[in-house]
């Protein structure tokens, strides 16, 4: 057998097992997805929207829980991404090469891993023990603390994908420093930093265990953020392990809400990615 | 002859080495004395002393890793972005000592504009490239900055091809274009010298020629300084030369004496192709 008969052969096997090992992963994906159409679709109704949790055996919706959640994401995803992008900036532009700025990067790397358990249980020694009750700013600064390394991360590889010629060509203009971060290198960078911050909105809008610890659950509209509040993630928990059908119901709806928002925020993200402002 | 000797005998442009046209005799704008470079611990300009006149174009040739780049990054120390890159000695802009510690770096780097080897337009429009260093240090009025940004246009050859898409991205011109469009976003700052590293060496021969047809136009107002790996671009573009090799200045002369009788055998050598 020639050389290059064993290696079309090679390729022809290779090609095999990397085609059925997409397929593997991409069946589960598939199936999740399906079973939660199946189940989920016939709880999407007008009440999901309008009503509150009910109490077992009796109607209602997910409204204040869909609120809780919009509420501690949109809350958690402003103070992490100022955060983030403020150190993801300082790694890529200021620390280069520096000692420390390798140790952030190392603890960065660290909190981006760390389980979210954890977060939750250092967030409710740090907030709800001292404040002596759970509350949405404490399920907040919980997701902002995820937000936070993914944001870091991602500012700090986008950045370091700006060519330095850019940056000396700004600088040659006499431009000072900070102005070459903000008009030159942001805006190279922007779409990777945008779709950064968007997949971190993703990753906490379906985080139970930070919000377990921290805002726990309430059973009514509350608009307070000092007192605990509803969430999608803890009433789906909640709801899936009773033996009520009626609350099963309203869990595979809440799922399949939140599983379609991560969905359509990924794709946001992967069309900010691959959409240029800039092209003719 | 060695390097050490040859520094010896490079002529600093005397008044009787002058070519005898009838126009004022060029200004020394710039004087590089006793200039060393390092990257780190490797010393890469050694004791480089040499003038740069005013409203005359001065090229350095040599080859690659000769320093050449660097002496140019030495005179607007944009160097001093990366730590480790130091340099000693002395330029005397105008009398003052650039390379002084307390001086202002952006001040003195909007004076002296640089356009790079490969063009580099900011992810900005046309219109946005030029006002960018505008804006830096001057706060015009809307009309004012409009009509500085054309004449930058006008000055660069480049108006007529982009004054129906001034709102366009500054990505979206071909290479020559956005090199232009840099030349344009130094002159816009009017600065006093202008830095060119290898402004061509990434450019079709039309637009090479266009950019050599810009130096010719940009001369009478500026003191310009152009590094170059082609000789020919040299020859036509300059006044002065300035031969290097590896962080030694070995001669500098008229351009038309460097090319017709270089009085150092290694520059003879480079510039017929026997070496280098």
């Amino acid at each position: 057998m020639n050389v290059y008969a064993r290696r079309r052969i090679v390729n022809g096997a290779v090609m095999t097992l990397s085609v059925a090992a997409t397929a593997f992963g991409v069946l589960w994906l598939v199936l999740v997805l399906w079973t939660l159409l199946e189940n989920g679709v016939a709880a999407i109704t007008p009440a999901l929207f309008s009503q509150m949790t009910p109490p077992p055996g009796s109607a209602g919706g997910l409204l204040n829980a869909i609120f809780g959640s919009a509420v501690m994401t949109l809350v958690g995803t402003l103070i992490g991404t100022p955060t983030g992008i403020l150190a993801g900036t300082f790694l890529a532009e200021y620390s280069r090469g520096s000692r420390f700025g390798e140790v952030v990067r190392f603890i960065n790397d660290i909190l981006l891993s760390a389980p979210s358990i954890i977060i939750g249980l250092f967030v409710y020694e740090l907030m709800v023990v001292p404040m002596g009750h759970f509350s949405a700013w404490a399920g907040a600064v919980a997701l902002a603390i995820i937000v936070i390394p993914v944001v870091v991360r991602t500012t700090e590889d986008m950045l370091n994908l700006v060519p330095n010629s850019l940056r000396e060509a700004a600088s040659a203009l006499g431009s000072p420093k900070w102005k070459v971060i903000v008009m030159v290198s942001y805006r190279a960078a922007i779409q990777g930093m945008v779709t950064g911050v968007m997949l971190a909105v993703a990753r906490i809008a379906g985080e139970t265990a930070p919000l377990l610890f921290t805002a726990l659950n309430n059973q009514f509209w509350s608009a307070d953020l000092n007192a605990p509040m509803a969430n999608l993630p803890v009433v789906i928990f909640q709801f899936a392990m009773s033996p009520y059908a009626d609350w099963q119901t309203l869990a595979w709806g809440g799922a399949l809400l939140i599983t379609i928002t991560v969905l359509i925020l990924n794709i946001g993200a992967r069309a900010i990615a691959s959409w240029s402002t800039f092209k003719q | 002859m060695s390097p050490a000797t040859a520094r010896q005998a490079m002529p600093i442009s005397s008044p009787d080495s002058r070519r005898t046209e009838a126009q004022p005799a060029p200004r020394q704008k710039v004087l590089i004395r006793n200039v060393d470079f390092y990257y780190g611990a490797f010393k890469a300009l050694k004791n480089i002393t040499m003038p740069l006149h005013d409203r005359r174009v001065t090229a350095f040739i040599g080859p690659s890793g000769c320093g050449k780049s660097t002496l140019l990054r030495v005179l607007n120390r944009i160097y001093e972005l990366y730590p480790g890159q130091r340099a000693t000695g002395e330029v005397m802009v105008d009398n003052e000592n650039i390379l002084s510690p307390g001086l202002d770096l952006n001040l003195l780097r909007a004076r002296i504009g640089m356009v790079f080897q490969k063009p580099t337009p900011f992810p900005m429009s046309i219109y946005d490239n030029i006002a960018f260093g505008v804006r830096l240090y001057e706060s015009l009025p809307r009309h004012e900055l409009d009509e500085r940004v054309e004449s930058a246009l006008r000055r660069a050859a480049l108006w007529e091809e982009v004054k129906d898409k001034l709102h366009q991205s500054g990505l979206s011109l071909s290479g020559g274009q956005q090199q232009r469009l840099c030349i344009a976003r130094a002159v816009a700052v009017q600065p006093e010298i202008l830095l060119l590293d290898e402004p061509a060496s990434a450019l079709d021969p039309i637009s090479t020629q266009r950019i050599e047809e810009l130096i010719a136009e940009l001369r009478p107002d500026y003191c310009i300084a152009i590094v170059t790996h082609n000789m020919q671009q040299a020859a036509r573009t300059s006044d002065y030369t300035a031969f290097m090799y590896l962080g030694e200045l070995i001669e500098f002369d008229e351009t038309e004496r460097i090319f017709t009788r270089p009085k150092q055998k290694h520059t003879e050598d480079y510039i017929t192709g026997r070496f280098g």
